[in-house]
């Protein structure tokens, strides 16, 4: 497929664009420059790959499509995605894959804060390290860290697992580590694998999870809520 | 001896409660305390100055256009009356049919609430808002497509600035599988959006939606009435096509006692300063909830400078909150005392929603209770309570020599009171006095 | 809520473009604050003479200006007085000569341009493309509480060369505004900001310098803000303890940039080579010539 350039056309017209593509289709969006918006709420089997840097939401509301940002993303980058593959050869600000129901998302360089947030079910992996709050109140999915976690990572956690191969400079409320498991192992072999994080040995990496403490309303856990 | 005003029995038991507890409480419904409200305005209907339309024969128009700012496919109501979010989870999947149910049958619109759209809402509704809340839960692109219009909702009237808080009763198997969460866990739900912070990220947050609809339907931004005219004038800055505006009347499933009763202001205060800031902006609407209750209270709002009203308890009252029968088999009515009684509840002033053991299955997830609600009976009782709402609009609006409800305004209202007037900005009943108007 | 740019140049050899280079980039946080716009500019000649004082009113024309030893500039709806005497010297001078002005910046070599109306429009109003220095700050305005006018917008300078723009809104302004009144500071406008610049300029007179005066506005403040605060020698960035507006950091051997988001930075010459990174929070990060 001709590449869809921005330089030339509106962000509305390159999603209108890309939501017509068709099963197997590839395209390139050129000349990004860190517009917001581009390919959300895509809807097929299609390989989008963005040719720099991306804005807010990048690949957000997204399901089956592939979408790879070459550059760094801004704030919300695969927001609610629900499947398929988010992935930015850079950095990722705010919020990354906040809310994400399913799919896989994946920053090949660091995280900026709160990244999983609300996560409901997708795969987040992070090759480098991510910032404060990392899994802030994550309900479900797996999260794989492969730096360093800053303070109250898993911070209110419900169901969802957090993954860290570097250093976790600080656990948030009703976080704990647990004892790593060759289930675990294998989970995060078959990220490091897939994703190529060769920095990341699987049986050294530290699980995080909810301690459950915060399940129940508990009248005397004033200073936790 | 007479009572003690300060600390009288209500307050007491408000104490030990708190000292049985060790918490705040938490409660269902809406505020219970006297505010100014829409009792204390009356219209001025025509006589010799201004003349009235005939009743029943002389047209006075109804409908109502929401959206047209930027959605390819506005919303169009027969009626400006509309059914404000309430969740499947705090309310039954019966009674979320029932609504939707009723909405139809009148042409107006319906809105899901915290924790998703269930597909029996979304085939009982002619048109369905779909909220997009700072929680998220079962929030999916799919069913962002198949609304009508999407509301963003930054906070409502009975706790702006507050999170969520669903007690594990009602947590069942299927709001605990929309939600993500495992079966049973208080859920508490956050207060502020996971991915935007402010007005000029909101900017970017809608067009968001509105590239993942193809812009298609109209964005509304939700908000309790606190700092109204900043608030709404913000909304517009971010490009909301309806600004939803909440007083602190408006209803809950489940908030702490001291948010639903000292935070935000009341509808009529709300409504006023909402209307001014959107002064100029014809093109972005206005709705205005939170204790909306009878068709004088639409007019009023209407007049005030709304474009539609939305109500929540109205709705489930005609559903059957708080009634002492509720919809047994065969048509039979069974009776829900019992029900009130085991919650230390009497019907006329149950707030117990957030138990989920509303005797009369409106708000909750027991099976059992939740076939209390007949959808069709139920939607029934909802859709004869919102025509005769829309009649007495009409009715009034006619009888103010208006060919339609939107052509209400506030030179029809006065005032009751020196505190309603100063709220509403119109005359004390009698007098041409404006409380706080300058020169005057 | 807003928009912020800044640009502190450590190559001499762009100086000529500042101006063209700072448009770029307040080209690209119009959206966050379509309302009124902005600037700061450090080190042009012609609009702040080296080696003079200058102040930048509002509220005046040149023409009303009837002092002697002063040169005058305008751009827009501002008018610059300059003269080669200390800073306070000719504002007390302006303020006696213009009392309706508005001073809104003061400082040796410093200009501050605002206005209301589409921050690109405004740049072309400033002649924004020609104007040259080492040093510039631009801010795009969405009003949250106070009115739209001029004298709202930021950079509020109310210190000798200091400038401070924000983005965000302060939780606790009203009561910090009552203490400073209290000690003696006179505000300009009902703008929540101006309090964080006058009580930065208040730290600064008792003696702390930027990065302490900082901290100490991080620990009397609540609420939202990424601030970015530049002097004649110094350029500094922090954020509030949550970080919740948007703030990104650029650095390479030419120069040192601040933007609230990645495209306001994406057309800086050598970007891709630049070392990219969030502040974090409550963190004092500053650069000095």
């Amino acid at each position: 497929m001709d590449p869809l350039d921005l330089d030339r056309m509106s962000v509305r017209d390159v999603n209108r664009s890309l939501r017509e593509l068709r099963a197997g289709d590839e395209v390139t969006v050129l000349n990004p420059m860190g517009r917001h918006n581009l390919a959300v709420g895509l809807d097929n089997d299609v390989t989008v790959r963005i040719a720099g840097p991306a804005g807010y939401y990048v690949g957000g509301l997204g399901k089956r499509a592939t979408v790879v940002v070459d550059g760094p993303a801004g704030w919300g980058v695969g927001e609610n995605l629900m499947s398929g593959l988010v992935r930015v050869r850079g950095n990722a600000s705010q919020s990354a894959a906040a809310s994400a129901h399913g799919g896989t998302i994946v920053v090949d360089g660091d995280a900026s804060l709160r990244a999983a947030i609300s996560l409901k079910g997708a795969t987040v992996a992070i090759a480098g390290d991510v910032g404060a709050y990392c899994g802030f109140l994550a309900q479900a999915g797996t999260v794989l860290i492969g730096g360093d976690a800053g303070p109250h990572l898993g911070d209110s956690l419900y169901e969802a697992v957090i993954y860290v191969a570097g250093r976790v400079r600080g656990l948030g409320t009703d976080a704990r580590i647990e004892e790593l498991t060759e289930t675990d192992v294998k989970t995060v072999t078959d990220l490091v694998d897939r994703y190529g994080f060769d920095h990341v040995d699987p049986r050294n990496v530290t699980r995080v999870a909810s301690a459950r403490q915060l399940y129940h309303f508990d009248t005397h856990a004033h200073d936790a809520y | 001896m007479s009572e003690n005003y300060t600390f009288n029995p209500d307050v007491l038991g408000e104490i030990r409660e708190r000292a049985r507890l060790g918490r705040y409480p938490i409660r269902g419904m809406g505020a219970r305390r006297a505010v100014p409200n829409f009792d204390d305005l009356l219209l001025l209907t025509a006589s010799a100055s201004r003349y009235p339309l005939e009743g029943y024969r002389e047209r006075c128009a109804t409908r109502t256009v929401l959206g047209e700012r930027n959605a390819r496919e506005p919303v169009v109501l027969d009626i400006p009356i509309t059914i404000a979010g309430m969740s499947f989870g705090s309310l039954s999947a019966q009674a979320k049919e029932a609504l939707g149910r009723a909405a139809s049958e009148v042409g107006t619109s319906t809105t899901t609430g915290d924790g998703g759209m269930t597909p029996e809402e979304r085939r009982s509704s002619k048109t369905l808002v779909y909220q997009c809340l700072p929680s998220r839960y079962g929030f999916n692109p799919d069913d962002l497509r198949a609304a009508d219009a999407v509301e963003i909702v930054l906070g409502q009237g009975a706790k702006p600035g507050g999170g969520g808080m669903l007690l594990g009763q009602k947590v069942g198997a299927r709001v605990a599988a929309m939600r993500t969460l495992p079966e049973g866990v208080d859920q508490r739900s956050a207060s502020r959006h996971p991915d935007w912070t402010g007005p000029d990220d909101l900017r970017i947050k809608i067009e968001e939606l509105r590239e993942a609809t193809d812009w298609r339907v109209p964005i509304y931004v939700k908000v309790g009435a606190t700092r109204t005219f900043h608030d709404v004038r913000l909304a517009v800055a971010a490009g909301a096509d309806v600004v939803v505006v909440d007083g602190m009347q408006g209803g809950t499933g489940a908030t702490q006692d001291a948010f639903i009763e000292h935070t935000g202001i009341p509808t009529l205060a709300a409504v006023r300063q909402a209307a001014d800031a959107l002064a100029g902006n014809d093109h972005v609407k206005l709705i205005a909830s939170g204790g909306i209750r009878s068709g004088a209270d639409v007019a009023k709002a209407l007049a005030l400078g709304a474009d539609a009203v939305s109500l929540g308890v109205g709705a489930l009252i005609a559903l059957g909150c708080n009634d002492t029968e509720y919809d047994g088999p065969d048509g039979t009515r069974g009776d829900a005392r019992p029900g009130y009684a085991a919650l230390g509840m009497a019907p006329g002033s149950c707030v117990a929603c957030h138990t989920g053991g509303c005797p009369v299955g409106v708000a909750t997830q027991d099976p059992a209770l939740s076939t209390r609600l007949d959808p069709v009976e139920g939607g029934r009782r909802v859709a004869n309570y919102l025509r005769a709402l829309a009649m007495e609009t009409t009715m009034l609006a006619r009888a103010c020599g208006k060919a339609d409800v939107h052509h209400l305004e506030p030179e029809d209202l006065v005032a009751l009171t020196v505190e309603a007037a100063a709220m509403a900005r119109v005359p004390l009943a009698g007098t041409d006095w404006i409380p706080g108007r300058e020169g005057r | 809520m807003c928009g912020i740019v800044g640009l502190h140049l450590r190559d001499d050899a762009l100086r000529p473009r500042l101006g063209a280079l700072l448009r770029g980039m307040l080209c690209q946080v119009s959206e966050r604050g379509p309302d009124s716009a902005g600037i700061a500019v450090y080190g042009d000649d012609s609009l702040a003479p080296v080696g003079q004082a200058t102040v930048s009113l509002l509220g005046t024309d040149p023409s009303e200006v009837a002092m002697e030893g002063v040169t005058v500039a305008s751009r827009g709806d501002v008018t610059l007085v300059s003269a080669p005497v200390p800073t306070e010297v000719l504002a007390t001078r302006v303020a006696a000569a213009l009392p309706h002005a508005v001073i809104v910046g003061r400082g040796p070599g410093l200009a501050i341009l605002k206005g209301v109306g589409h921050p690109v429009t405004l740049a072309d109003r400033f002649g924004l493309d020609t104007v040259t220095g080492y040093q510039a700050v631009a801010h795009t305005r969405m009003a949250t509480e106070s009115a739209v006018t001029a004298a709202h917008c930021h950079p509020f300078s109310v210190e000798d060369g200091v400038c401070l723009v924000h983005n965000g809104s302060f939780a606790n302004h009203a009561t910090i505004r009552r203490e400073l009144i209290g000690d003696g500071v006179a505000f300009d406008s009902d703008n929540d900001s101006e309090v964080g610049a006058r009580f930065l300029a208040h730290r600064l007179a008792a003696g702390d310098d930027v990065e302490k005066g900082l901290r100490r506005l991080c620990e009397r403040f609540d609420g939202f803000y990424t601030l970015l605060v530049s002097t004649a020698d110094s350029f500094a960035v922090v954020r509030d303890a949550i970080a919740c507006k948007p703030a990104l950091i650029a650095e390479t051997d030419r120069w040192v940039a601040m933007a609230s988001e990645y495209r306001a930075l994406a057309t800086l010459p050598g970007v891709e080579g630049a070392r990219v990174f969030e502040p974090e929070p409550e963190e004092v990060y500053s650069w000095t010539r």
